[in-house]
């Protein structure tokens, strides 16, 4: 049985149209799978979104309740992280905080690359004064740091989560932009392209059917990679006090409050660091996994 | 069928432009097969181009079937009477579009209807059956491929077929495949060729006349049976047969 | 004497269905001579140039009972003294010299360069040196050609500057895959005419990998036909057109010919018995033990 779905997935003959999506599927399910440490990633990111999920039922304690008296606690049987300067418990926090940070970089990873697509694919298609327009703006972003100019976002919208997500897809999307454009260059003049031109496909329909799905792989790479970018610009939003704001578990608020203790009380500042160090590296290694799938040059080996 | 009168057609702008065809004339009849022959450079694909309307910069005077063509412009009308198959079949398909998507994007956007029928008629017109049909690009060899961008042109019902090289890229034995199909879909169809090719033998095996190119400008126009028996009246077209009959050690 | 020998030689390569054997089982040997090596694509003729050359990356896996280069072993040596092996001893021609150039070295520094790698020696003699290799495969204005960029030269061009670089350090042995499907006709005559020359003045064995089999029969001395990782027949050149083997026949009647139209091409039926069928062979030692 096991055997001939096997079969009927991996089919160089495919009968129907489900079979052949079904099978294509499979076949970059195998090829992620012979990455060890891409899975490792994909396990960890599979966690953090059951751990963030769950949280209520599998946090020991509220991540509000304070504690003055069992306050900057070194981990122990009943605190397994150790407790805040309020004394609120680390692990109940961090797996509260969970939810925050996956909110942050789920909205960006939507936002950012969707305008950098849309951007980069109009301006390489088009060509001629649109592509000037459209890249002199993206240069314009770029010319600024990244979180100098979400900072002023945040600053003139207001300090908030909402914001500063916001502000980290807003400063986000030129990298996509560029990417998008130069993979439209190498591809505008494909024969696949002239083929479907000389079907009468207009440019609407050769950009969003033709060009896009070629777009989207590198893309979605390119983006996984830079997860661990975005959670420390959140990060450090937060650790700069214009991010998420006090009493919300954020993790990089949460380092920032652990800042003043950290000589003394390393674990209050530490617990948080390690959290977004697994989560960035999980999102690295998911990232080179993807590659291997996705990218057009790497494939077909 | 076409009439090609002082075509040219250039690339840039004028301090360096580069002139790709001179004052190009030629005609083809209905039902004719035409090859253009010439060396790497010698412009023969941008005229191809050119017609087709994937090169908007040329002057002259282009009709298909009695129309003048307008040089940027072409109506779904034109993509009904002219369709092109291109020289390397691992370019010419999208790689993330099955077989089925690529013919029923076709057929759609050509405004039929009974797409499920037409499909497994194209598929069986080409040789390749219905069991290709979901088939990706990547399951498919170099000559299977060509199979399908034929399909992809006459999906349209074309009258006249452009063949920019279109056995260049595939081993000898797919390449009489390939070109033994060509034969059929033309006598099946009544289609008129223009062939691109740099083989002599090809142009030769599929070709009733042909033009030979030299530096854009086409030197000489002729038929096949001059071809086949050497008697070509400018000296660059003897060199290029004597050439292709193979190498003679010096 | 054999300049190489080769006994069942095989190249291997892990893949998800399973092990997947691009040369199964080739065995031949080259003397001074002119060998053509004539397949369609997969057939491995061009891996079979590459395992000898030790060029098969892993994860291939070669194996051979013997490859022998002058009566020594080189079958999987280390890579350092494979290194010293190609180009000194062994040269390889790749089929587009755009690729095999570097783009941002003139082609008089790249010439320069891998003569001294080979040879050592000071810039200035190796300097003359390429000036002679360049004169030697016809380039009429070696001082100019010495100082441009491959893009500022043409496909023939760049072809027989590839040659010359890896004829620069005199090897016994030229492999070149596939040399002139790029060029046009009437510069293909001009490269193999200087290859031609090369080879004969020099006495090296030179094995000419292609998929034209008009041009094989006219330009080489003996020819070994592949089809699916094996050789199905070994002949002399000038007998290709009776060869025995029905897919060398096959090939042969494939192809338009200008001399004698015909309505339909002959279509190749392929059958499961050339895989693993008998090796048509007039013998697998080289008929010029001698040179030409």
């Amino acid at each position: 049985m096991n055997q001939t779905r096997r079969d009927w997935l991996l089919s160089d003959a495919p009968q129907t149209r489900r079979q052949a999506r079904m099978g294509a599927l499979y076949q970059g399910w195998l090829t992620f799978r012979g990455n060890k440490l891409a899975m490792l990633g994909l396990i960890v990111l599979v966690l953090l979104i059951g751990i963030a999920i769950l949280a209520p039922w599998l946090a020991p304690q509220s991540p509000f309740t304070q504690d003055l008296a069992g306050r900057l606690q070194p981990p122990s049987a009943e605190h397994w992280l150790g407790t805040d300067h309020l004394g609120r418990d680390i692990l109940s926090r961090l797996i509260h905080g969970s939810r925050i940070t996956l909110f942050i970089v789920g909205t960006v990873a939507l936002i950012a690359p969707v305008i950098g697509l849309f951007i980069g694919t109009v301006a390489g298609f088009a060509g001629g004064w649109a592509d000037q327009v459209l890249m002199r703006i993206t240069d314009i972003f770029l010319a600024f740091p990244k979180l100098i100019l979400a900072l002023a976002f945040v600053a003139a919208l207001g300090p908030s989560i909402g914001n500063a997500v916001l502000a980290l897809a807003l400063t986000a999307w030129p990298p996509y932009a560029r990417l998008a454009r130069a993979e439209t260059l190498t591809i505008r003049h494909a024969d696949f392209i002239a083929a479907a031109r000389l079907q009468g496909a207009g440019p609407l329909r050769l950009l969003i059917r033709h060009i896009w799905p070629l777009c989207i792989s590198s893309l979605i790479v390119r983006v996984a990679l830079d997860m661990a970018g975005i959670i420390l610009s959140a990060a450090g939003l937060g650790f700069l006090g214009l991010g998420a704001q006090p009493p919300m578990p954020e993790w990089g608020a949460m380092i920032s409050d652990g800042r003043t203790y950290i000589l003394d009380f390393w674990w209050v500042a530490a617990m948080p660091g390690i959290a977004i160090f697994i989560v960035s590296m999980a999102f690295n290694l998911l990232g080179d996994g993807l590659r291997d799938v996705l990218d057009p040059k790497g494939s077909g080996q | 069928m076409l009439k090609v009168e002082n075509l040219n057609v250039w690339f840039g702008h004028a301090p360096d432009r580069v002139d790709a065809v001179k004052q190009a004339s030629f005609h083809v009849a209905e039902g004719e097969s035409f090859g253009l022959v010439g060396e790497s450079g010698s412009g023969k694909s941008t005229i191809l181009r050119a017609i087709a309307g994937l090169i908007d910069t040329w002057s002259g005077r282009i009709e298909v079937a009695g129309r003048p063509l307008n040089a940027r412009r072409r109506d779904l009308a034109f993509y009904k009477t002219v369709q092109m198959v291109f020289q390397d079949p691992y370019a010419s398909l999208h790689p993330r579009h099955s077989v089925d998507a690529v013919l029923s994007e076709t057929l759609r956007l050509q405004g039929m209807d009974d797409i499920d029928r037409r499909i497994a008629r194209l598929l069986d017109d080409v040789g390749l059956g219905r069991g290709f049909r979901f088939r990706y690009p990547h399951q498919l060899s170099g000559g299977q491929r060509q199979r399908v961008a034929i399909a992809r042109a006459l999906a349209a019902e074309p009258r006249l077929l452009l063949l920019d090289e279109p056995t260049s890229a595939l081993d000898v034995s797919v390449q009489a495949e390939i070109l033994n199909l060509l034969s059929d879909l033309r006598a099946e169809h009544g289609l008129t060729y223009v062939m691109v090719s740099h083989d002599l033998a090809v142009v030769g095996h599929m070709c009733d006349r042909l033009a030979v190119m030299q530096g854009g400008s086409i030197v000489e126009t002729m038929n096949v049976d001059a071809l086949r028996q050497g008697t070509a009246s400018q000296d660059y077209t003897r060199q290029l047969i004597a050439a292709s009959r193979g190498y003679a050690r010096a | 004497m054999t300049l190489l020998s080769v006994r069942n030689l095989r190249v291997t390569f892990p893949t998800r269905q399973g092990e997947f054997q691009a040369v199964r089982g080739v065995s031949f040997d080259l003397g001074r001579e002119r060998l053509g090596v004539v397949g369609e694509s997969g057939s491995g003729k061009s891996m079979t140039g590459r395992a000898i050359l030790g060029l098969v990356r892993p994860p291939g896996r070669v194996f051979a009972d013997r490859l022998d280069l002058d009566g020594q072993s080189i079958l999987n040596l280390p890579e350092r003294r494979m290194r010293k092996i190609r180009g000194n001893r062994i040269s390889m021609v790749m089929q587009d010299p755009k690729f095999s150039l570097n783009p941002v070295m003139t082609i008089g520094d790249q010439i320069v360069e891998a003569y001294r790698l080979h040879a050592g020696g000071a810039r200035a003699a190796a300097r003359q040196k390429a000036l002679d290799m360049l004169a030697a495969v016809q380039i009429r204005d070696p001082e100019r050609v010495m100082g441009a960029y491959p893009h500022e030269v043409s496909g023939g061009m760049g072809q027989r500057i590839m040659i010359a670089m890896m004829l620069a350090p005199d090897p016994e042995i030229l492999i070149a895959d596939e040399p002139t499907s790029a060029l046009d006709v009437s510069v293909r005559t001009e490269v193999l005419n200087i290859m031609d020359r090369l080879v004969r003045d020099r006495g090296m064995g030179l094995i000419f990998i292609s998929h034209d089999l008009n041009l094989v029969a006219q330009f080489c001395d003996r020819v070994l036909i592949m089809y699916a990782g094996r050789i199905v027949e070994t002949l002399a050149a000038r007998d290709l057109h009776s060869a025995r083997h029905p897919y060398t026949q096959g090939l042969l009647n494939s192809l338009p010919r200008l001399d004698a139209p015909q309505a339909r091409l002959p279509v190749l039926e392929r059958q499961e018995s050339w895989r693993d069928g008998d090796t048509i062979a007039e013998s697998l030692e080289t008929e010029f033990p001698g040179g030409l």
